[in-house]
């Protein structure tokens, strides 16, 4: 169908797009993801927890069901690609030890409420003495200052806070959050992009500065253009349920779900070029099947504009989809609008994204090895290809502390050090 | 032009890109001080600026989409029309000139208007070439078009919100295009790093899709080790108890709260002066409060209904316990939060009158992003084929006429 796709033909491994650099991560679970993502381009990542380990290890669900500090799959999934050390820094001597290892640091992540690194002398400010190179991420419900920024924060209160769930839900009833939690993917994610450009920014300068993630202003952009819709026309867009809402000039809503055999079916018939070939698709592959009535094949969606649309047309519209689509599956769906250009996908579980053979051809999924597991256990991919070499994880998860030695040995510190260190309470 | 103190300065990024997933990855880009050229084409504009609202007081025009401009602020927006060799030219002579190149066409695109990476690579071997497309560049349904309000399905989100036994709703929009914007920003941003100590250029292949599964790695684990599909299950969470969204005065307001210890739930109990709550078997420990939810927001739902939900936050947060304002779209705007941010930058623009530009999540302490206002469709024509390409007037005149320069 189309001609050969530019290939990449100098084969780029991910993990050494980043030169050799050192980073800091002293973040909890909602800064997980950004030192996961420095990890996977190269980064030196050494995730410091406190003595017994970081407490978002206790999260479930667990790997067989089995609560255990090395076993939480949110931890696996964040922390891969990471060594791992521990150090109190409630102690003197764990401060000292942090800023030792901060002067050799490029990257210090970390997500601790305002002022509380401050309060022990690891603030920014502490430690850019000691490394003016430094780049500092701070990863906070609402950012290093401002009206709100001692105020707790969690998934639920930055969702509702960024306004993405007044978006979300079925009109007259609450509004919703995604199920899985969504705030510490969009800051873990910017606070990278930030921690990049600040680098980009060192390595022409010499200067490091400080990085201030807001999770609140982070999830703004899962508003996508919504704003702009206040900005020119004052106008709250209300949740639309199944519906998607604000396409329309009239107030109209375009349904989006659909109901199939097996489960449901994302669909909508678009306006402009794009539109008017799926949606000539969609009739077609109707027609094809007997299934698309007389008056819809006669439809001239070159003329059909969204925009103008109003909800009686968009609903005598949309009538014949829901009747055929309730007798599709997912997987015909799925194949039929690959092969014949439809707008649409599958409503998507874990088992459906598993089997999903685009992955497979891409080699999307990976085995990492857990040898105190005894298994290995396939993980996703990497975010993006710069290569044809996939494979984005290089070492799994670290055990609390499992870097402990190779890591202060660097200090100088011998292991009759560390063992006091320990009976101390700093490892 | 841009910013002389930004942290990009000097990075220079030419765009051929349509929607969000490609154009706000140059908009950050430019924000932080590169120069970034969004190439367009007036015989064929970016659905943006043509068939999605909001129009500037619903009047439909190639400058008046509050969607375009909220996705390119801070760039020099050129056109020209590649299907003329002219123009295939000049679009060459800016590849040349870049550093970066963004492209989100589905693949084959590209290649056919002559601009695919083995055609680029020749004329600049140290470009970084992001494509960032819904399925990637290789596998069987690479060549399947779609936009991220259907792909954020696929992906696995839609099947994780609303409540467990009816229909998935919707996430509001295309909010997979907005995960794949920041990964293809940190992709480009690493590549340039690469450029930066080797002199070679990468091509990243950005598939949306994969992009989009980090966000959900916990559920794709939990199926692969323990075999269950996680679903979705209202604002309910396995791990916290009261947590959900309440209803407060007012027409269609809401709170959130969540209660993540049984220190915090005493907080709660006090905090709302029901100290009582605290004694009931019924809510004597997550385990108990999980098995009468139903119950326990029941109670806490005939509290929150007799407040603002700005009340409700203040009175809780004052205690310590977690809790929010539902914000609707208009009240982001007055979040004082926000505001102090500065995330919202109203900013003059010709046709749209003034435009509230949105300014990234992240603030650099030395070298904060500055937000320009968009630009109209081949505003600086002039400027970037005159003083950066270096074509005289008269040249530029004749390729307007002649529609290479559309």
């Amino acid at each position: 169908m189309h001609e050969r796709l530019s290939h990449i033909t100098e084969p780029v491994a991910p993990g050494t797009l980043l030169g050799p650099v050192r980073v800091l991560d002293l973040t909890d679970r909602h800064g997980w993801l950004c030192g996961r993502i420095l990890g996977d381009l190269g980064a030196d990542v050494v995730k410091v927890e406190p003595p017994g380990g970081d407490p978002g290890r206790r999260l479930g669900p667990f790997y067989h069901d089995e609560p255990h500090p090395h076993k939480s799959l949110p931890w696996l999934a964040y922390n891969a690609n990471k060594r791992g050390v521990t150090l109190s820094l409630d102690h003197a001597e764990g401060q000292d030890l942090l800023r030792r290892l901060a002067r050799a640091a490029d990257f210090l992540i970390e997500s601790a409420p305002p002022g509380s690194l401050e309060a022990r002398g690891l603030g920014y400010r502490a430690l850019a003495a000691l490394n003016p190179r430094l780049v500092f991420t701070s990863i906070t419900p609402f950012g290093q200052d401002g009206p709100y920024a001692r105020y707790r924060g969690s998934d639920l209160v930055a969702m509702a806070m960024s306004g993405f769930m007044s978006l979300v839900g079925e009109p007259g009833r609450p509004p919703l959050r995604v199920s899985l939690p969504q705030a510490a993917m969009w800051a873990g994610m910017y606070a990278a992009a930030g921690s990049l450009i600040a680098h980009h920014h060192r390595e022409a300068t010499g200067r490091g500065q400080h990085v201030d993630v807001s999770m609140q202003a982070s999830l703004l952009w899962a508003l996508a253009n919504a704003p702009a819709h206040w900005s020119l026309l004052r106008e709250h867009l209300c949740r639309g349920g199944s519906r998607i809402v604000g396409r329309s000039t009239t107030g109209a809503r375009m349904r989006a779900i659909y109901r199939c055999r097996d489960g449901h079916i994302n669909f909508i018939f678009y306006g402009g070029e794009a539109g008017r070939r799926s949606n000539e698709a969609m009739v077609q592959w109707m027609a094809e099947l007997g299934e698309a009535p007389e008056w819809l094949t006669r439809v001239d969606w070159g003329t059909f504009n969204v925009a103008t649309s109003t909800q009686e047309e968009i609903d005598r519209l949309e009538q014949p989809f829901v009747e055929f689509l309730r007798r599709r599956t997912k997987a015909e769906f799925a194949a039929a609008s690959a092969q014949r250009g439809i707008l649409g996908y599958p409503v998507a579980d874990a088992r459906d994204i598993r089997d999903d053979p685009q992955l497979a051809a891409r080699g999307f999924w990976q085995e990492v090895e857990h040898p105190e597991l005894g298994v290995t256990v396939t993980y996703p991919g990497p975010f993006a290809r710069f290569s044809a070499a996939a494979g984005a994880i290089r070492r799994r998860a670290p055990g609390i502390g499992e870097h402990n030695a190779e890591v202060y040995s660097e200090l100088g510190l011998s292991a009759g050090d560390l063992d006091a260190l320990r009976q101390r309470g700093i490892l | 032009m841009a910013g002389t103190a930004g942290a990009l300065t000097g990075v220079k990024v030419v765009e051929f890109a349509v929607f969000a997933a490609g154009p706000m990855v140059g908009k950050h880009l430019a924000e932080h001080g590169a120069t970034v050229i969004r190439v367009e084409s007036r015989s064929r504009p970016d659905g943006f600026r043509v068939h999605y609202p909001p129009y500037k007081d619903n009047i439909p025009g190639l400058n008046r989409t509050g969607s375009f401009a909220l996705f390119n602020d801070s760039k020099l927006g050129v056109t020209l029309n590649l299907k003329r060799a002219e123009g295939l030219a000049l679009a060459r002579r800016l590849v040349a000139w870049a550093d970066v190149l963004i492209e989100n066409f589905v693949p084959g695109v590209m290649a056919r208007n002559g601009l695919g990476y083995e055609a680029v690579r020749e004329i600049n071997p140290s470009l970084v070439y992001l494509s960032s497309c819904n399925m990637g560049q290789t596998g069987p349904r690479s060549g399947q078009r779609g936009f991220g309000s259907q792909l954020t399905s696929q992906a696995g989100f839609t099947y994780l919100t609303g409540y467990p036994g009816e229909d998935p709703v919707l996430l509001f929009g295309p909010y997979i295009d907005f995960v794949a914007v920041g990964f293809g920003l940190i992709a480009v941003l690493a590549a340039l790093d690469y450029r930066r100590r080797t002199g070679r250029g990468v091509h990243v292949d950005l598939a949306q899709y994969e992009a989009g599964l980090q966000f959900v790695a916990p559920a794709l684990l939990e199926y692969e080790a323990n075999g269950r599909t996680m679903t979705r299950m209202g604002n309910r969470s396995p791990h916290a108890a009261p947590h959900g969204a309440y209803p407060c005065r007012g027409e269609d307001r809401w709170c959130v709260i969540a209660v993540c210890t049984e220190d915090e739930w005493h907080a709660l109990c006090r905090a709302v002066g029901h100290p009582e709550w605290a004694e009931d078997r019924r809510f004597e420990s997550l385990a108990a409060r999980k098995a009468h939810e139903d119950e326990l927001d029941a109670l806490v739902g005939a509290w929150t209904a007799q407040r603002a939900p700005e009340e409700v936050m203040e009175t809780l947060q004052e205690a310590g316990v977690r809790a929010g304002v539902v914000n609707r779209l208009g009240d982001l705007f007055s979040d004082p939060q926000l505001v102090h941010r500065r995330v919202w930058q109203e900013l003059p623009h010709p046709e749209l009158e003034r435009f509230h530009y949105e300014a990234p999540p992240f603030i650099l302490s030395e070298t904060p992003a500055e937000l320009r206002r968009s630009p109209l469709l081949g505003e600086h024509n002039r400027q970037v084929y005159r003083d950066i390409l270096g074509l005289p007037d008269e040249e530029i005149d004749r390729l307007i006429a002649d529609g290479a320069i559309d």
